[in-house]
């Protein structure tokens, strides 16, 4: 495999995909640079046209330039191959727009020692992230259907904020779902069929430090569809089988 | 002008533009050969008219020119159908090169890195390839 880059001291790696967030992307580094020194960090600029990439390295970390955008699913797949390539067992997703407190990625950790994947949920009791209308239905039904699924409760399906072990890691290196809402929701049920524990622990959100959401009820109401069909359709696939030594070649 | 005459000159003209771009390769057979086929069932049709009819009346169709545009818009029902699962493995294959080519590009990144580093001057000029063609 590739000898080139310097063993990692750290077993943990945090990797941000990132989409234009050159305005974010500093304090979300600055953060993660003061309260994770440990921490190996990996920005994966997918397809921005800001300079997204740039600003990354001019911070000191590693980028992975995706020539154009793939979406978040996308840039997590080649995420958990780098880190699969690089021998890093733990991986966390952080969001490259400041929305997670990277003070809360050691709590995620510690919690990876049990579980395969450990998701920062954002109505799990701290913070007071509110959603309304079909949102907040889609992510009800969302969250009631993947508890089964995973057998264990799960509050909040589509936060982006998770860490994944060793296990999650081999498997969503090969199997991380690029479509729409695939890295969140159909990665789960990926990662339940095959045996991986889930689990959840509260986080607060914060707002975003730059650039703004996209709520509109129309949005919503799409939103609300698509998240049912990706859910179907991802619970009618056939199980994935785990091969992680066919991700393993680059 | 007679329609099936009509239909035997846009058969025999689809022939003959399918052979001309694959002859020009700017279409491969296996997409090829769908609508050679689609237009050589139309030149017999055209020719024997009267299977159509024969058709028609078996799948109990009265008209037979209804079964003709049935037959027309299910052909292109399939079509699009197969271009899009093309389309979808193509997106497949094109993300999994696009992750293959930033993961290359950190190494090579990193290799520059060390190649620095180590002290070495002059290595030869790599132009840079950069695909930053948006």
């Amino acid at each position: 495999m590739s000898a080139v880059s310097v063993p990692p001291d750290a077993r943990v790696l945090v990797v941000l995909p990132a989409w234009n967030e050159r305005e974010s992307l500093p304090g979300v580094l600055a953060e993660i640079r003061e309260h994770l020194p440990d921490v190996a960090v990996l920005v994966v600029d997918d397809g921005s046209h800001d300079g997204t990439a740039a600003v990354a390295r001019s911070h000191g970390v590693d980028v992975l330039e995706l020539p154009f955008n793939l979406g978040v699913g996308g840039a997590m797949r080649a995420g958990f191959r780098y880190a699969l390539e690089q021998g890093y067992p733990m991986v966390v997703q952080v969001d490259a727009d400041g929305q997670h407190d990277p003070r809360d990625v050691p709590r995620i950790v510690e919690r990876l020692a049990d579980a395969d994947i450990v998701i920062g949920a954002r109505f799990a009791g701290t913070g007071e992230y509110e959603a309304r209308g079909p949102r907040r239905w889609a992510m009800r039904v969302l969250a009631g259907v993947l508890s089964r699924v995973a057998s264990t409760r799960l509050t909040d399906t589509t936060s982006g904020f998770r860490g994944a072990g060793p296990r999650a890691v081999e498997l969503f290196a090969l199997h991380y779902p690029a479509e729409y809402l695939g890295d969140t929701v159909e990665s789960l049920v990926i990662a339940a069929r095959n045996g991986l524990r889930i689990e959840q622990i509260g986080v607060s959100m914060r707002e975003r430090s730059a650039g703004r959401p996209s709520q509109s009820p129309l949005k919503a109401a799409v939103y609300l569809a698509r998240a049912c069909l990706a859910l179907v359709i991802s619970l009618g696939r056939r199980r994935e089988r785990l091969v992680p030594s066919e991700a393993a070649v680059v | 002008m007679n329609g099936h005459l009509f239909a035997l000159l846009g058969a025999l003209v689809t022939l003959a533009f399918m052979f001309e771009l694959l002859r020009r390769r700017r279409l491969r057979e296996k997409y090829a050969g769908f609508w050679i086929v689609t237009a050589l069932v139309v030149l017999v049709a055209a020719v024997f008219p009267g299977i159509t009819e024969w058709l028609a009346t078996l799948v109990g169709i009265t008209t037979p020119v209804n079964l003709i545009f049935f037959l027309g818009l299910l052909v292109l029902l399939v079509v699009c159908v197969q271009i899009s699962a093309e389309v979808s493995e193509l997106e497949h294959e094109n993300q999994a090169l696009a992750e293959q080519t930033a993961l290359l590009r950190l190494r090579l990144e990193r290799l520059e890195r060390a190649v620095e580093d180590a002290g070495v001057r002059e290595v030869s000029p790599i132009p840079d390839v950069d695909g930053d063609a948006r």
